[in-house]
């Protein structure tokens, strides 16, 4: 199965990648999330390993990922080692009036499941889809409501462009 | 032939050579009644088809190929919702503690079953104690690539030996078929073989509550006398012969399979207990057992005061 939703930010490329990239701040955006935890040396970046669940019907469902493309500040995938099978992207582009195009991709299933890991992964669809929808908007909302902070600090420092 | 060969071992999925098959307390008659052959014929083929004990029959792979299939079933029919499986240890051996409920079709093993290889993953090695008879009725043999062992102590043992997660349920057969009225309490009439395998073994002890199971069929008794008049504990390890109402069947006699009804199954797993860091270094069983009882008590009558109608939770 795969489902993408998308979005867009009124905030630079760079203020949405620094969010995205962190992963000290997965579980403030990610709808649905019940573990994230840095799983290995690397925190961040090319190779580094989390390990994930997300509540879907009557189980926490997911498992190590792995981030396999890394590519500052428009590309950010992952894949699964243990768990559901997955494959995720964040897809990040510059859009017009200084905002910027986010895109979420995710395609999920069991090999091997047959006929019952069909159904589950349309039964699952709906759910999966909402918090794919949920996660942008709160990532919306707190890439933007950083700006708004930034600004007013910088007003408030009496910057210059504040 | 193969048949000869198992019966001759002396030691059979786990358990020590079982109660005498050939002495099932009608006395010790040289010329054997026509009844008591076919007691002895019925417990030699019971007997026969309980599975040998083998850990290795668990099979990860096979687990995650069914994992969807169960997942529906624990999703869409029982809507199980479980929870604080975050308060098992990540790693090692634990024993989870679990009441149990629901008759011979273990739906809440099933929905914890699922929630515990999806939260973990299916590398965890996983097992769970269930009585011979589940395991000798025919079309389960794929509960032992889910990690299913007989329950027996030399089983237990050898799981949390291995580092595993070991789920066992003390009441086992008297408990989950307690009659439905009393779904709401816990009952392991008395036995605490787990907490000395706990002690033995250096492992803590999860507990884990659900609710709910007694509610797939109307359960009205244990049957405890039948079956002592029927001499089944010496035959199949059953101190009971339970009768519900179920479906297909209406009324249900013994329980050796029905449709459970789609009842809402909630699973509550509480924090790990370290038994020598609580209780000291040489405890009493009796007061981990009080404990725990008292623990898992409060726990179920939480859950029962959240359900508002019978089924539908």
């Amino acid at each position: 199965m795969r489902i993408k939703d998308d979005i867009a930010v009124a905030a630079p490329i760079e203020a949405v990648w620094s969010i995205i990239a962190d992963p000290e701040r997965v579980l403030s955006y990610m709808s649905g999330m019940t573990r994230w935890e840095i799983a290995g040396d690397i925190p961040t970046g090319l190779g580094a390993r989390y390990r994930m669940l997300f509540r879907i019907g009557a189980a926490e469902v997911g498992g190590l990922i792995e981030v396999v493309e890394f590519a500052e500040p428009y590309e950010f995938a992952w894949t699964s080692i243990t768990g559901l099978d997955q494959r995720g992207r964040w897809r990040l582009r510059e859009a017009p009036g200084g905002r910027t195009r986010v895109e979420l991709r995710l395609a999920y299933g069991v090999a091997g499941a047959g006929i019952s890991g069909w159904l589950a992964e349309q039964i699952a669809a709906p759910s999966v889809s909402r918090h794919m929808h949920d996660t942008l908007r709160q990532l919306r909302r707190l890439v933007e409501q950083e700006q708004l902070r930034e600004r007013a600090a910088r007003r408030r420092a009496g910057a210059p462009g504040a | 032939m193969a048949q000869a060969k198992a019966s001759k071992s002396p030691r059979r999925n786990g358990h020590e050579p079982p109660a005498d098959v050939d002495n099932l307390g009608v006395g010790p008659s040289p010329s054997p009644s026509l009844l008591d052959k076919a007691w002895r014929g019925l417990a030699g083929v019971v007997q026969r088809r309980i599975p040998r004990a083998d850990l290795d029959e668990r099979d990860p792979d096979y687990i995650r190929e069914q994992l969807p299939l169960f997942w529906l079933l624990s999703s869409i029919w029982f809507r199980g919702e479980v929870r604080g499986l975050g308060n098992i240890p990540d790693d090692g051996p634990v024993l989870l503690v679990g009441n149990h409920s629901g008759g011979n079709m273990i739906p809440d093993t099933m929905v914890f079953t699922v929630a515990f290889s999806t939260y973990f993953g299916v590398e965890r090695a996983f097992y769970q104690l269930a009585h011979n008879l589940v395991l000798s009725l025919p079309g389960l043999s794929w509960l032992r690539k889910f990690g299913t062992v007989a329950a027996s102590p030399n089983n237990a043992r050898k799981a949390l030996a291995s580092g595993a997660a070991l789920l066992v349920y003390p009441g086992g057969d008297y408990e989950v078929h307690r009659p439905s009225w009393q779904s709401d309490r816990v009952d392991f009439g008395g036995r605490k073989g787990f907490i000395r395998l706990a002690l033995d073994q250096e492992v803590p002890i999860v507990p884990v509550v659900a609710i709910g199971g007694q509610e797939t069929a109307l359960f009205l008794t244990r049957g405890e006398r039948l079956a002592q008049l029927l001499a089944l504990d010496r035959l199949v390890r059953l101190k009971v012969l339970p009768i519900s109402l179920s479906l297909p069947w209406i009324v249900n006699v013994g329980d050796f399979g029905h449709i459970p009804l789609p009842a809402k199954i909630t699973i509550e797993t509480l924090p790990a207990i370290d038994l020598r860091a609580e209780f000291g270094p040489d405890p009493d069983v009796d007061e981990i057992y009080d404990h725990l009882m008292r623990l898992m008590q409060e726990t179920l009558d939480a859950l029962a005061s959240e359900r508002r109608f019978p089924v539908i939770g």
